[in-house]
């Protein structure tokens, strides 16, 4: 009987072939999927080559995704991605994803039941860890990291220690997984988890959505932290069914498991957040932000681009207008969420209210293209990070909120909470 | 490995975003990158850099985007080591892989100020402060870390053991 551990070691335990792991073991874990996109992928290819590779390891599980200056927006972006395409053709990759085809990598791979309960993915893209929603390990590496798991199908990796997140208690109306997330990386701040793996539990996160659950882990990387993780429950299943190529295996954490720090947080006590320039770490309640306008909202990205986020949004803009000063973007992260928002109508609230709608891009979340800042303007946005510079000129701000509150801002034209629209 | 050069000297949180601007990733040429190093924290910091200096920062330096632009814009800008009082992982590990040297030494952080002259025994782990005549000593690297660092980076120790099976 192996010593009792947590669904992580469980998971990086099975990878290797190993009866047990624990933190701070180094394996080598078989990969089931190795990620990249068009910024990290031309690296990953150069190493790949220089190396004098000839072949990846498995068609069907090294992922390309052209999603960050796409549609190519200028001509040096045209000749990377061109680069991604041209290797994606020569290695006859069964998941190149491209416009048209494409969507936000960490929406497209669940969405395509790419990724299932149980996985090891690595991603040179550091929200990789986004698929720890799913019960599956999944981490960022860099494109010499990913070249060489995409030579191999293997990775070097550090077990890690734990911390063990328990929610409790109901949540306060329009508070949404990206609260939560928020809330938690306020409280332990941005090197918070360094090194560390995320595990989410507890009755809230029972009854948050799968797409809640992965909004939560994809910010596990601004808390510094190596992956985040769900245990799979019914909610993941049900998400699975129909969707996933693989046999999902689902594992969860013994009781006696060992965890480096377990925190309980009463969800009941959390307010729709903001989190201040220039960390995602400066989260404060929306409300204490009242009055501080805005030029540009956006909702979308891989934190905040699925369905379920854009419904949050049409819930606040139906039948009302944006306000006259500010820009608002939506994102749709996938061609499927795209088509379910316009069978939802959604899409049609959008432009009534007059918002721009976008085809799926990471677009300004990292200041690529498609709203960016001017010097003194602010944004609110429903993406991951607000550096300095992060979306445009580095005296622009960015202020990271949950779709609702978003929503309520581009209404309002100051940062609000959703009562006071909807009220 | 022996390093002397200037120390530029920056607080915690140093993130790949403010390293690299993602508004430069639509190349991956290390000189290009280069030019545009540490643009968005310390705009001046390309004119001002000579071979062989030291960067030396807070904790968790090169935070946030997984992008190996960031490890590959320093080194190509000239400088010979960064010393962290820590490091946000990816940035870690690429800057390995990379082969761009990296000491965590909270001591050396606390003590150095922007401008000393340091040198650097990467292999002893030593930082020394030649201004004020001060020597610290950095972590060692994990033993499985310095194999990959001693066969010249991932690809290699990736071949190496692999006895150019699928090459």
């Amino acid at each position: 009987m192996a010593r009792p551990m947590n669904i992580t070691e469980k998971i990086l335990a099975r990878s290797c072939g190993r009866e047990e792991v624990q933190p701070g073991d180094f394996i080598d874990a078989r990969l089931d999927l190795a990620l990249a996109n068009d910024i990290t992928a031309p690296l990953a290819i150069k190493e790949f080559e220089a190396a004098g590779i000839q072949q990846v390891w498995d068609k069907e599980k090294v992922v390309m995704v052209c999603d960050h200056f796409v549609p190519n927006k200028d001509i040096k972006s045209a000749e990377q991605a061109k680069l991604v395409r041209d290797f994606a053709r020569r290695q006859g990759l069964t998941n190149f994803f491209d416009v048209g085809r494409m969507g936000i990598e960490h929406v497209i791979l669940p969405e395509k039941g790419l990724v299932v309960p149980g996985d090891v993915v690595i991603g040179a893209d550091s929200h990789t860890c986004t698929y720890g929603a799913l019960g599956a390990f999944a981490t960022g590496v860099g494109s010499t990291d990913l070249a060489a798991g995409m030579a191999t199908g293997k990775v070097w990796l550090r077990v890690p220690e734990t911390i063990r997140f328990n929610y409790e208690g109901e949540p306060r109306r329009y508070v949404t997984g990206k609260d939560y997330i928020l809330y938690t990386i306020g409280m332990i701040g941005v090197d918070g988890a360094l090194y560390q793996a995320m595990e989410f539990g507890g009755g809230a996160i029972r009854n948050l959505s799968m797409d809640g659950r992965f909004t939560m882990c994809n910010m596990a990387i601004e808390a510094g932290g190596k992956s985040g993780i769900v245990e799979p429950d019914a909610v993941t299943e049900e998400y699975c069914r129909g969707r996933a190529l693989r046999e999902p295996v689902m594992l969860a954490s013994d009781e006696a498991a060992g965890y480096k720090r377990v925190i309980d947080i009463d969800v009941c006590t959390i307010e729709p957040q903001v989190a201040k320039p220039h960390l995602p770490s400066n989260a404060v309640p929306a409300s204490e932000l009242a009055d501080l306008k805005v030029d540009q909202v956006v909702i979308g990205s891989c934190t905040n681009g699925r369905i379920e986020d854009l419904r949050m949004a049409a819930e606040v803009l139906k039948g009302r207008k944006v306000h006259p000063d500010v820009r608002t973007l939506v994102f749709p992260g996938s061609q499927q969420v795209y088509r379910q928002a316009m069978k939802e109508g959604l899409i049609d609230i959008f432009i009534e209210a007059e918002v721009a709608v976008s085809t799926p891009t990471c677009g300004p979340c990292l200041g690529g293209h498609m709203g960016i800042l001017a010097a003194g303007e602010r944004c609110v946005s429903t993406t991951n990070r607000n550096f300095v510079g992060r979306m445009g000129h580095t005296e622009s701000e960015v202020y990271l909120a949950g779709p609702y509150v978003a929503a309520a801002t581009a209404v309002a034209g100051t940062v609000t909470v959703p009562q006071e629209v909807l009220a | 490995m022996i390093f002397e050069g200037t120390a530029h000297k920056y607080g915690r949180d140093v993130d790949t975003d403010v390293i690299i601007p993602a508004r430069y990733l639509n190349t991956h040429d290390p000189d290009e990158l280069a030019a545009h190093c540490m643009e968005d924290i310390d705009k001046d910091f390309i004119d001002r850099v000579q071979p062989g200096d030291i960067i030396v920062a807070g904790e968790n330096f090169g935070c946030g985007s997984s992008r190996e632009q960031a490890p590959v814009a320093i080194k190509a800008a000239g400088v010979s080591c960064v010393v962290a009082a820590s490091f946000a992982r990816i940035f870690y590990r690429n800057a390995i892989n990379i082969g761009l040297p990296i000491l965590v030494c909270p001591e050396a952080v606390r003590e150095v100020e922007g401008g000393d002259l340091l040198r650097v025994n990467l292999d002893q782990g030593e930082v020394e402060d030649l201004t004020r005549g001060r020597a610290f000593q950095a972590d060692r690297f994990p033993e499985f870390m310095q194999k990959i660092v001693a066969a010249g980076g991932l690809m290699n120790y990736v071949k190496e053991r692999s006895g150019g099976s699928n090459a």
